[in-house]
């Protein structure tokens, strides 16, 4: 009788962390194409259009990196919570929080203040939102041991009522003919862009930044340290010593704090104004928990990662249009991606082989 | 799965399944370990059979394939002459096959009955609580046990706990039932008892398989013992041809068991105040009642008694990981009552805890992270961000070659070092600081007798040094071998502190049963 | 003024019967020991499948098993992960989310805005339903609301008084030491989610055909999460789940009965959302939180061999 035997793999190597990752992305791309075929779309086709669609031209490659631009953000400073076993699924809002306290720097400040003043102060506000809209579940869990899954998400329902108050409200914009949108952003207030594209080098430069300064502070320093001991075993950090609320409260105030950043690049460098919710994030808080999953959450990976979902989103929108698909389409592909990463993640920790029993039975 | 013939006597609660019991020839191999190697035994009807040998022999492994547990490499298992195969728990226990493990297999927070209902085959659909209640009740009366059906598992006592798995095992049918490291938990007084329902089931029939490495347990209750060692057969006897000599030779391949030298020192300053400490457990009740102690430079204190009398509780609030409710405790003269973890640790406190995997180490961490978990942010490993990693490397290859850990290198993830090397890794990395104080909590449960010997010397060349050391242990050898002074420890409260040379030490298992307070 | 109270309460256990139905499957999905965060993609799945089985073929009860047993198969893929492979069961059930939210969306495109002509009926109960005020509020009813008060009673009864019910919730407090007990954990657990799951599709089906009638992407607005606050509040105890739910229920109701006083109706959008966070808080402070939850929820279970 054949069977399965499988026991704990004693090292990792490189090669296996590389194998799983191609056996995950081709299950997961296999699947998708199961799903593709029953819904009557032919899958070689779709998939080409999606990869050439974001890849494939340089119209596509720059929206590709326009796209990135958030998930590398907001991929770093998850893949830094997750390390902490802190599941927060609420980088969504804390970016239209970062969105909304950016854009009321630039209203308010913008037509008063040269740009090399304004933009910094938003980016500075933008980050403060987000970090405080990323407190609230850390103390809710440190102090009251509230899951934060649930937490985060409700805050993101909350968040996005939120901005809808205020754009049909106070905020909404004297110029905009009664429309639901705020005032665009001054000048001195909105980021400039590559010429032909919409890639808000500002932030993207800010988001390579720290994604190497949280690299670095993973692996390098006692902030990283504690993070990963608190993460592998909350038990033995008790023990040790390591302040749980202090971390906690950090690695919040980076996690919530860079989504923030994304906020304000994304209504500084696209929109210019603040309108509704969806408009502003298009899902970038959940597609950057798969990219902090695939990046192993290793904040330097996560730039690669980011490219490859971001690519994804670009090639989505291309099928839209071309395949007439829903927006969904994009929820499908990164949903069964997530589960092959997962099953990818089993064989890599164990070690699956085929054997012959012996025994009579 | 079970043969037909099994299965027709599962009807039957009361007819004999077993008559001799064989193991022939089994391997058990975990990750290229041999937990087992083509080991035999054999145990027939009204027959104790002992299974010696020191921890990590693989007497634990062998009986969980005969359970079901494991499925071995090779080898079979035969039932008065006839091949069976085992391949769950389900299957062993159809075959008349019950165990009682060293850690129970029981659910804390549902009732005796309901423990009792889970696995039991006659177990009705509905209302399973009430309807087995009667049955409960008529076995607990057979063996003299007091059992409430009703009541919580986590409110029994330990002793409690194992009768009620007893009565699982014998309300399943079991014929052949095994007893793993049993007196573990048990008060002397309890030992006794449980020893002479052993020869009751003995004398109707039962087989029975103990597994312990204590030898005079063996000499007392079995007929036969066979002794492995390193998952080898290494000598079988009838218990009337051998002494603990013998048996001890057999079991470590070597003469003397522990000969480890404690020479007389006087104790100096105080280290440690205790003054009455209250400490409350998980479920909020009180589990230390007030207990005061000091300890010494150049002492070892022992707490002795049974597991679950407040000593973790107790570990717990000296080392900040638990609230003081009343109380004060000083270290050199300085109040740290409800102090934090790591400024306790600064003052001068390290700490080896009971679980060491759970608590000790961050398994997935590499070996030097973990050489550094609790001194990590002190000046020599790091400054205000950076950590300073040569060092601590430096630091982890100190502690491989001074305190003896056997790893490839300082680089692999610590899940993978061996029981032993991990204690010995911890151990090494609180004392190396050098603490006024090491409180010490089951340092060698499980542990072989290499690592347990160096372990103990370890200990002794701490209080040489001038170190205090608070020792826990459930080992009373463990305790007199070390120790210059011993409390007892019993629902909270001591029953007394004795010195090592004090002759009342020979009623410590009295004291250790709450029936005698000095 | 009658009127008003009778119709704010039939509309309260309206609201409440999914959140309900949902709260039930989670609460003997985590009784096992398994945490399933999928509920607000498997919800969505039952509410696109009960929807176009009962446009194709004009029946809501086949589009109500059509939706069970495309919820049930869709969890299998949670239970393949966090049973089988282990994975951590917050990354398992948000993949799960997200495929489902996907999935519905994808093959519920061609129906979005299409209106169902026939819907499940109301059972009015005879006698019963006669009685003044409490009649028209408690028994003229659809069929899910009188099944998801059945099925509470009988979960929980099945929990607290059957063999089985012992079997799962030992299987989520010590799976090894039921293992030793002859029972398959994996089986049960895998059962467990299953069920769990069929629930799910069971207060998706309700969304889409009797409470509105017609199928829209993300027509679950959260309920799938405060479904697992629910499970939380409820103490994992389905009789408890039942106060709970319509509770919920009168808040999403409360929503339509204020917005004519001049509350933003964004603000009123909100309130089941502050709810489940202030609900969550209450919970904190209640010490038998700890003791409730099952002791091994959500941590991975290895088989046998270590």
């Amino acid at each position: 009788m054949l069977k399965l035997k499988v026991t704990d793999r004693i090292d990792v190597l490189p090669r296996h962390s590389l194998l799983s990752l191609v056996f995950s992305l081709t299950a997961g791309l296999l699947a998708i194409s199961v799903i593709f075929l029953v819904s009557g779309v032919n899958p070689l086709y779709a998939i080409f259009k999606i990869f050439s669609g974001s890849f494939g031209s340089l119209y596509g490659l720059k929206e590709t990196v326009t796209k990135a631009i958030p998930l590398i953000l907001i991929g770093g400073g998850l893949a830094v919570a997750f390390r902490a076993k802190f599941w927060n699924i609420g980088a969504e809002s804390q970016l239209l929080m970062g969105a909304i306290f950016g854009t009321w720097v630039g209203l308010n400040w913008g037509p008063h203040l040269p740009w090399p003043i304004v933009v910094p102060l938003m980016f500075l506000a933008g980050f403060v939102g987000g970090a405080i809209w990323g407190l609230i579940p850390a103390i809710l869990k440190i102090k009251f041991s509230i899951n934060e899954v649930i937490s985060t998400l409700m805050l993101n329902y909350i968040c996005n009522e939120f901005v809808k108050i205020l754009i049909v409200g106070p905020w909404r914009g004297k110029t905009k003919h009664g429309f639901p949108y705020t005032d665009d952003l001054p000048l001195s207030a909105t980021l400039s862009v590559l010429p032909g594209s919409r890639i808000h080098y500002a932030t993207l430069i800010v988001a390579v930044v720290t994604v190497i300064l949280l690299g670095i502070a993973i692996y390098k320093t006692r902030f990283g340290y504690e993070v990963r001991v608190i993460g592998e075993n909350p038990d033995a950090a008790r023990y040790s010593g390591i302040d749980f609320f202090k971390t906690t409260l950090i690695i919040m105030v980076i996690s919530g704090g860079m989504a923030g950043l994304a906020g304000v690049g994304e209504a500084a460098g696209i929109h210019h104004y603040l309108s509704y919710p969806e408009s502003i994030s298009s899902g970038y808080g959940y597609t950057a928990i798969i990219v902090a999953w695939l990046a192993k959450l290793n904040p330097l990976y996560v730039i690669l990662s980011a490219l490859f979902f971001a690519g994804i989103l670009v090639g989505g929108d291309a099928i839209q249009i071309s395949l007439g698909l829903p927006a969904a389409t994009v929820q499908v592909f990164n949903g069964t991606l997530l589960v092959f990463l997962i099953m990818g993640d089993f064989f890599l920790k164990n070690r699956v082989t085929l054997q012959w029993d012996l025994k009579r039975n | 799965m079970a043969d037909p013939a099994a299965k027709s006597n599962r009807s039957a609660n009361t007819m004999k399944k077993i008559d001799n019991l064989e193991m022939i020839g089994i391997s058990k191999s975990f990750q290229d370990v041999m937990a087992n190697t083509d080991v035999n035994i054999s145990i027939g009807e009204g027959e104790i059979l002992g299974l010696l040998g020191e921890n990590g022999a693989g007497k634990t492994t062998l009986m969980n394939i005969l359970y079901g547990l494991y499925q071995p490499d090779s080898g079979t298992i035969q039932i008065n002459g006839k091949d069976i195969s085992i391949k769950s728990p389900g299957d062993s226990r159809r075959y008349g096959i019950g165990m009682v493990h060293q850690h129970f297999m029981l659910i804390p927070n549902h009732s005796v009955a309901e423990n009792i209902a889970l696995g039991y085959e006659m177990t009705p659909l509905l209302f399973p609580q009430r309807k087995i209640r009667d049955s409960i009740i008529t076995y607990s009366k057979k063996f003299n046990f007091d059992i409430d059906p009703s009541r919580s598992v986590w409110q029994l006592s330990a002793g409690e706990q194992q009768r009620v798995e007893i009565i699982k095992a014998l309300i399943n049918g079991a014929d052949l039932l095994i007893l793993d490291e049993p007196t573990s938990v048990l008060t002397s007084q309890e030992t006794q008892d449980l020893f002479q329902n052993l020869r009751e089931m003995k004398a109707q029939g039962h087989l029975i398989i103990l597994i312990s490495h204590k030898l005079d347990e063996i000499l007392e209750l079995c007929d036969r013992v066979t002794v492995l060692q390193k998952g080898r057969i290494v000598g079988e006897a009838q218990t009337t041809d051998v002494d603990k000599k013998s048996l001890a030779r057999m079991m470590i391949g070597r003469e003397i068991i522990f000969q480890i030298e404690k020479e007389p020192m006087e104790r100096s300053d105080k280290v440690i105040t205790i003054d009455n400490v209250m400490v409350k457990n998980d479920k909020d009740l009180a589990a230390v009642k007030g207990i005061s102690f000091s300890i010494f430079r150049n002492e070892i204190f022992g707490i002795a008694g049974v597991s679950g009398n407040g000593q973790r509780e107790l570990v717990e609030a000296i080392t900040g990981l638990r609230t003081v409710e009343s109380g004060r405790i000083f270290i050199d003269g300085n109040d740290i009552t409800n102090e934090s973890v790591r400024c306790i640790y600064n003052s001068g406190i390290a700490h080896v805890p009971e679980e060491r995997i759970r608590f000790g180490i961050a398994p997935g961490l590499r070996l030097y992270e973990n050489a550094i978990l609790k001194q990590h942010h002190k000046a020599k490993y790091s400054n205000k961000l950076f950590l300073a990693y040569s060092k601590i490397k430096e630091h982890a290859q100190k502690l491989l070659s001074d305190f003896n850990v056997l790893a490839p290198s300082i680089n692999v993830q610590t899940k993978n070092l061996s029981g032993g090397n991990i204690q010995k890794l911890i151990l090494g990395r609180e004392i190396s600081d050098g603490p006024s104080l090491l409180v010490a909590s089951h340092p060698t449960y499980g542990l072989d007798v290499g690592a347990t010997e160096y372990l103990r010397k370890q200990l002794l060349k701490r209080r040489r040094e001038g170190g205090a050391v608070l020792l826990v242990s459930e080992d009373l050898e463990e305790i007199f071998e070390l120790c210059d002074r011993i409390a007892v420890m019993f629902q909270g409260e001591f029953m007394g502190i004795l010195n090592s040379d004090d002759l009342r030490l020979k009623d410590i298992g009295l004291m250790m049963a709450g029936s005698l307070r000095l | 003024m009658e009127d008003i109270i009778i119709s704010v309460a039939q509309r309260t256990l309206v609201a409440g019967t999914p959140l309900l139905l949902g709260t039930i499957g989670e609460v003997i999905c985590e009784r096992s020991g398994i945490l399933n965060l999928g509920v607000e993609g498997v919800m969505s799945v039952g509410a696109v499948t009960a929807f176009i089985i009962t446009f194709v073929t004009g029946n809501p009860w086949f589009g109500l098993v059509a939706a069970i047993v495309a919820a049930s198969l869709i969890s299998v893929i949670h239970a393949f992960a966090s049973i089988t492979l282990q994975a951590s069961q917050v990354v398992s059930g948000l993949a799960l989310t997200m495929l489902g939210l996907g999935i519905s969306g994808l093959v519920g495109k061609p129906y979005i805005g299409k209106p169902l002509t026939i819907k499940m009926q109301n059972w009015a109960i005879p006698v019963l339903s006669d009685i003044p005020i409490v009649g028209p509020i408690l028994f003229d009813h659809s069929p899910f609301f009188y099944m998801a008060i059945v099925l509470a009673a009988l979960a929980w009864f099945t929990l607290e008084y059957t063999r089985l019910g012992i079997t799962i919730r030992s299987a989520g407090e010590n799976p090894m030491a039921t293992e030793t007990q002859g029972i398959n954990v994996y089986r049960v657990r895998y059962w467990c989610v299953v069920i769990g799951g069929a629930f799910s599709g069971m207060a998706g089906a309700h969304l889409s055909t009797s409470y509105s009638k017609s199928w829209i992407e993300g027509m679950t607005a959260g309920r799938g999460w405060i479904v697992i606050a629910l499970t939380i509040f409820a103490l994992w105890n389905p009789m408890r789940a039942i106060i709970g739910a319509f509770l919920f229920g009168g808040i999403f109701v409360i929503q339509y009965l204020l917005q004519p006083l001049g509350i933003s109706p964004n603000f009123l959008a909100m309130l089941p959302y502050i709810s489940t966070l202030f609900v969550l808080f209450i919970g904190a402070l209640r010490d038998s939180r700890k003791m409730n939850a099952p002791a091994m929820l959500a941590e991975p279970y290895r088989r046998g061999e270590r």
